[in-house]
């Protein structure tokens, strides 16, 4: 068959298409701002990942970027596998959802977002120190702290039970629209409300395992007793009177654990709640909204509220993502104005709407949205989640540690296998040895 | 005269030339080699590849930034829980093995000795285990341990028993991992001594029959011998994917409690990629090597030496 494309022809059109290009005025097209590759955080929540895409598309209009979302799970760590592999790569997406320790960890490959950052805080109010400690160094912010993703894990209680077998209101002690009145919730109260609860049947569950709930719970009482395996000089504290402290105390209070808290994973306490069996739990309201659509009669008795306070303070565990941007990105004007449109109120107040309260943003001035004040039920239930009058101080596992050393202490899960030893016998001179020399193998760069 | 000599010899040798190249091509080593290269390409990428870049970021330091050499390697060693990991790396990978091979003789000369005709069933049956994704069957079989909602807890409560806390305490962690490995992985050695059992010549047991030969003994001087090798070569190939094992411990126990079923491959997971620590993890997995590459030169060698006596 006889080919109508002559060599001739196509060097004819090819020269013409090149002259059109060269005289033909500047149009700004629809992509004109170049694209942008994001990672995102998959939410648990089924829906809240469109609000995030309303929001980036909306603003992709706008700024003629195009943009293309990735929804990357948690589960398996399949985020921080694509996170190591994106850095070894030096390609992948041009923005990414850190979660806690990995805007230190990634620090070499993060452009610094002070000229974003300082403004943000300016305007939507200052960040927790939690934050600071997680996101900043040298000076450097390191990544934006994200909506999506960031959470509190205080206690969940429920009503009917902690009035029943321990003699605690937990709706008094938190009114929904009111102050705390909470001076009473100390960890002996805790320790006694524990017993009598697992006394009357219904645990408190709150596991001992290595994944992010336990330890986190595990971080709270430490810092309660002031009690750190090192301090914010990277010197090794193991072998001091408020650990010892903190670990006496928790032994105590695992004791009224269900028997079976060792081998506890993230979803062994949402469980726990659902399934009707415990009095209280540390989360999220994850297992509260899973509770409303799969045991209602048990979401209706859930009171979100804050942490006992300790000899040293009252500390929530706190566990922030950031959005940071990768260096090898190609389009860092683009990635940042997205950042900057992510962290406004009407973008956070989408996020926590899409949510139901889950997502929790880190300026101080957007912990009062609408979200928390009416999710029910019942009504208020999560009022208290994001710690509106800062009466709890947000803390991190392992904190103030030097952060890559306090990564690993948090991913090894010292704390939690400290208290499991003691818990199982081991005296606690031998824990304690064993936790300094884990803790001294933290200390290589 | 002399340059047309030379010439004649040029003239000469240039075919030869190119029907020598003919023979090499048609040579069956050759046409072997071509027809394997896609596959070495491919291994070289998917294997060879990565395996010296683990190499490489084996000998950087945390923060990939510097050449430490040894120094990983060095540094585990003075590592108690290293040392745990390299125990129960042994004891996962030993005593499943020893398991999968003994209930996979065991089953192989049951399913041997059931008729032609409902043979079939039963090993298509048998080996339903081996062909679900472990990641899979472990879910569910951490349904079945879950620690609190067991359903052998609920099994053994109605006789008055238990409840065991079957990934809660560390020796019954430890034997719910190799007891998944060795449901998942005994199929495999039923399927491979099946077939050894089936090519043992019939009138060597009739032999034995006639000289008076016990069932054990028949079994000790014809069928273990007749199977030695590919007894060798299953327990090669069973011990490497044992000892690499991650699918099971990450999904039942994530190593846990406190590291007591951690293995190689979830150790190096752990430290890696959860605790950002690359080449430290890398360096973990790289420890497999020399015990693995020692246990195939063992065994391959022993193969290879009675094939030399046989032949």
């Amino acid at each position: 068959m006889h080919s109508a494309i002559t060599r001739r022809s196509a060097l004819k059109t090819a020269a013409l298409a090149t002259t059109a290009l060269i005289a033909a005025p500047y149009v700004r097209g629809a992509h004109a701002a170049g694209s942008l590759a994001i990672g995102f955080w998959d939410h648990w929540v089924p829906g809240a990942n469109e609000a995030t895409k309303t929001i980036v598309n909306t603003w992709a209009e706008k700024e003629k970027v195009q943009v293309t979302m990735d929804f990357i799970p948690s589960q398996g760590d399949k985020n921080l596998i694509t996170i190591a592999a994106e850095a070894q790569a030096r390609s992948g997406h041009d923005v990414f959802a850190f979660p806690t320790w990995y805007p230190h960890a990634y620090s070499d490959s993060l452009v610094p977002l002070n000229d974003i950052m300082e403004p943000l805080i300016k305007q939507n109010g200052a960040v927790n120190d939690t934050v600071s400690y997680l996101g900043r160094a040298d000076g450097k912010w390191l990544a934006v702290p994200a909506t999506i993703g960031s959470q509190i894990k205080g206690p969940c209680s429920r009503i009917d039970l902690m009035k029943k077998l321990a003699g605690i209101d937990v709706q008094a002690l938190y009114p929904a629209g009111e102050k705390p009145k909470a001076d009473s919730w100390t960890f002996d109260a805790f320790l006694k409300a524990a017993e009598a609860c697992f006394k009357g049947g219904s645990p408190i569950g709150i596991g001992l395992g290595g994944t992010t709930d336990s330890v986190d719970t595990a971080g709270a009482w430490f810092n309660g007793f002031d009690a750190h395996l090192v301090n914010a000089k990277g010197d090794i504290t193991v072998k001091s009177d408020p650990v010892r402290q903190a670990l006496e105390f928790s032994v105590k209070l695992a004791k009224f654990f269900p028997a079976d808290a060792p081998a506890w994973d993230d979803a062994s306490n949402n469980k726990w709640l659902v399934s009707g069996r415990g009095a209280m739990i540390m989360n999220p309201p994850s297992a509260w909204a899973v509770a409303k659509r799969d045991a209602p009669q048990v979401a209706e008795q859930c009171w979100t509220h804050g942490f006992p306070i300790g000899p040293k303070g009252r500390f929530a565990p706190f566990l922030p993502y950031f959005w940071g941007i990768w260096n090898f990105s190609k389009n860092i004007p683009a990635a940042k104005s997205l950042l900057v449109e992510l962290s406004q109120q009407a973008s956070a107040e989408k996020m926590v709407a899409a949510s139901g309260g889950y997502d929790l943003p880190s300026f101080a001035n957007f912990t009062t949205f609408k979200t928390w004040a009416e999710e029910g039920p019942p009504k208020g239930t999560l009022y208290h989640y994001p710690n509106p009058y800062n009466h709890q101080t947000l803390s991190v596992t392992a904190a103030p540690a030097p952060p890559k050393i306090a990564h690993q202490i948090y991913t090894q899960a010292i704390h939690t296998k400290m208290i499991v030893r003691h818990l199982q016998g081991e005296t606690m001179e031998k824990t304690l040895a064993w936790a300094e020399s884990e803790v001294e193998g933290f200390m290589r760069t | 005269m002399v340059d047309a000599v030379i010439s004649d010899v040029r003239e000469l040798s240039a075919p030869r030339r190119k029907s020598g190249m003919r023979r090499m091509l048609q040579r069956k080593s050759t046409i072997a080699f071509f027809m394997a290269l896609p596959l070495l390409l491919l291994i070289s990428l998917l294997v060879l590849y990565p395996a010296f870049y683990a190499v490489h970021l084996a000998t950087l330091n945390k923060s990939m930034q510097r050449f430490v050499g040894l120094s990983n390697f060095t540094f585990l060693f003075k590592r108690e829980t290293f040392w745990m990991v390299v125990r129960q790396s042994c004891l996962f990978a030993l005593s499943a093995v020893f398991f999968k091979a003994l209930i996979g003789f065991i089953v192989a000369h049951f399913v041997h000795n059931i008729p032609a005709k409902g043979q079939r069933k039963w090993r298509g049956m048998l080996l339903i285990p081996w062909v679900i994704p472990p990641a899979m069957s472990t879910l569910a079989w951490l349904w079945l341990f879950d620690p609190s909602y067991s359903a052998f807890n609920w099994i053994l409560a109605l006789f008055g028993f238990g409840p065991v806390a079957w990934t809660g305490d560390a020796y019954w962690a430890r034997f719910s991992v190799i007891l998944i490995n060795v449901w998942y992985g005994a199929p495999f050695f039923l399927i491979m001594y099946l077939a050894a059992l089936k090519s043992v010549p019939e009138q060597l047991y009739e032999a034995a029959a006639i000289d008076g030969a016990s069932w054990w003994q028949r079994i000790w001087y014809v069928t273990l011998p007749m199977m030695r090798n590919i007894i060798a070569i299953t327990v090669l190939f069973s011990t490497i994917v044992t000892f690499a094992n991650f699918d099971i411990v990450q999904v039942l126990t994530a190593g846990g409690p406190i590291d007591k079923t951690h293995v190689f491959a979830t150790w190096a997971f752990r430290l890696g990629i959860q605790g950002g620590d690359i080449p430290l993890g890398a360096s973990v997995s790289l420890f497999m090597f020399p015990i693995l590459a020692f246990c195939a030169i063992f065994i391959l060698r022993d193969i290879h030496r009675r094939g030399n006596e046989a032949s």
